[in-house]
């Protein structure tokens, strides 16, 4: 039997026989269940395949509005929170700013002394008895680069951010979609841990927009 | 399950399950009790200790995590130049009231200190912003660690 459950069962018996069982029912965790190749919750929030699109004649419409499909997972919560106006993150679906407060540094792990994984494992971490159902994890955990700010930006400043090498990494298009369809840390917004909702759609369908969008001349909304 | 773990020096063999929190090892098994459980979901930070000197939030690191990296406690951070010069600020600058945060306080100011000697007041706001304080001893924590840096700068204070 699990921390966790026998933390639980615990809790059930005190309840059940009126036993105060102080601080002990507050804490709890087990080893974070958020394996990226794991089978996906339900999708909630679908996105639009790339046929849906194919109505749309003139080459650069379509890939506007490509791109402005893949942006409802670009500028969703779980990846705006890592890529804020400045090296504070935000967390939770109102991106308020990070608790505790964390200035993220250049190296984008966090300041000397405390840094991202003071806190953050390789993978999410389960809480019970907190309405805080889990510490999201994944590896690397770390900001967003400050040249790939995102938050305050228009989708067309995204759009422009993505494909400019000075700021995306110095990235081609080819490396830009492999990084969004493929990467680890991308992909944990679609397993985001319990307490927190996952990006729309999923990693391949959002892959298989960006890559539209590139095919398509990767045309940008104003 | 079995563990060996490496704590303030000294080996100890555990058997508890792998998803425990080092906090309820150190507090419940080994019996140091200086590390603190406060929220339970690393905010506040009293559960501070470090993990090869890096501050890590014991209540939310799995025991099965820890490994062969060596736990540092706040029983053992005098030990430590850093750890020793905090302590002795601490008392100096009369830092503690009640003083249930102030182990994790120390353990995240010697962590700090040892990775940046000579801290700014930005620095030391980055890294203690995650340690909380119900009782308002803000003002003096900074003081303290700019004191322990200072005798760490000079070798004093020991």
């Amino acid at each position: 039997m699990s921390f966790l459950n026998r933390l639980i069962e615990v809790v059930v018996v005190s309840m059940a026989t009126g036993t105060v069982v102080a601080g002990t029912i507050l804490l709890g965790l087990g080893v974070g269940a958020a394996d990226p190749t794991a089978p996906q919750a339900a999708v909630t929030r679908p996105l639009k395949s790339v046929a849906e699109f194919s109505s749309i004649a003139e080459t650069g419409a379509r890939s506007r509005a490509l791109f402005t499909e893949a942006a409802k997972v670009i500028t969703d919560p779980r990846c705006m929170n890592c890529h804020p106006a400045n090296r504070t993150p935000t967390q939770g679906d109102d991106m308020h700013t990070h608790v505790p407060f964390i200035d993220a540094g250049a190296s984008g792990i966090g300041e000397r002394g405390v840094v991202c994984t003071s806190c953050h494992r390789s993978e999410n971490t389960p809480l019970a008895g907190s309405r805080l159902r889990s510490i999201p994890g994944a590896t690397p955990w770390l900001l967003a680069p400050a040249s790939m700010s995102w938050q305050g930006l228009t989708l067309g400043g995204i759009c422009r951010q993505l494909k400019d090498p000075a700021r995306n990494g110095d990235r081609t298009m080819a490396e830009i979609l492999q990084h969004l369809a493929t990467d680890h840390l991308v992909g944990w917004a679609w397993h985001p841990g319990e307490g927190r909702r996952p990006a729309p759609g999923t990693q391949r369908e959002f892959g298989a927009l960006v890559a539209a969008w590139i095919d398509t001349g990767a045309e940008c909304p104003e | 399950m079995s563990f060996t773990l490496n704590v303030n020096g000294t080996t100890h063999a555990v058997e508890v399950d792998g998803d425990t929190p080092l906090l309820w090892v150190l507090r419940d098994v080994i019996g140091l009790t200086g590390t603190k459980f406060g929220c339970g979901i690393a905010m506040c930070g009293a559960c501070t200790v470090h993990l090869d000197g890096m501050a890590v939030r014991a209540c939310v690191t799995p025991v099965e995590t820890v490994g062969t990296a060596a736990v540092t406690t706040i029983e053992a951070i005098g030990a430590t130049d850093e750890g020793a010069r905090v302590q002795k600020a601490w008392l100096d600058e009369e830092v503690v009231q009640c003083g249930y945060c102030q182990s994790g306080q120390i353990m995240s100011a010697a962590a700090l200190l040892a990775v940046n000697p000579s801290p700014s007041d930005a620095d030391i706001d980055a890294v203690m912003a995650g340690n909380i304080c119900r009782c308002g001893t803000y003002p003096r924590i900074p003081a303290a660690i700019k004191q322990a840096a200072t005798e760490l700068a000079s070798g004093e204070g020991r």
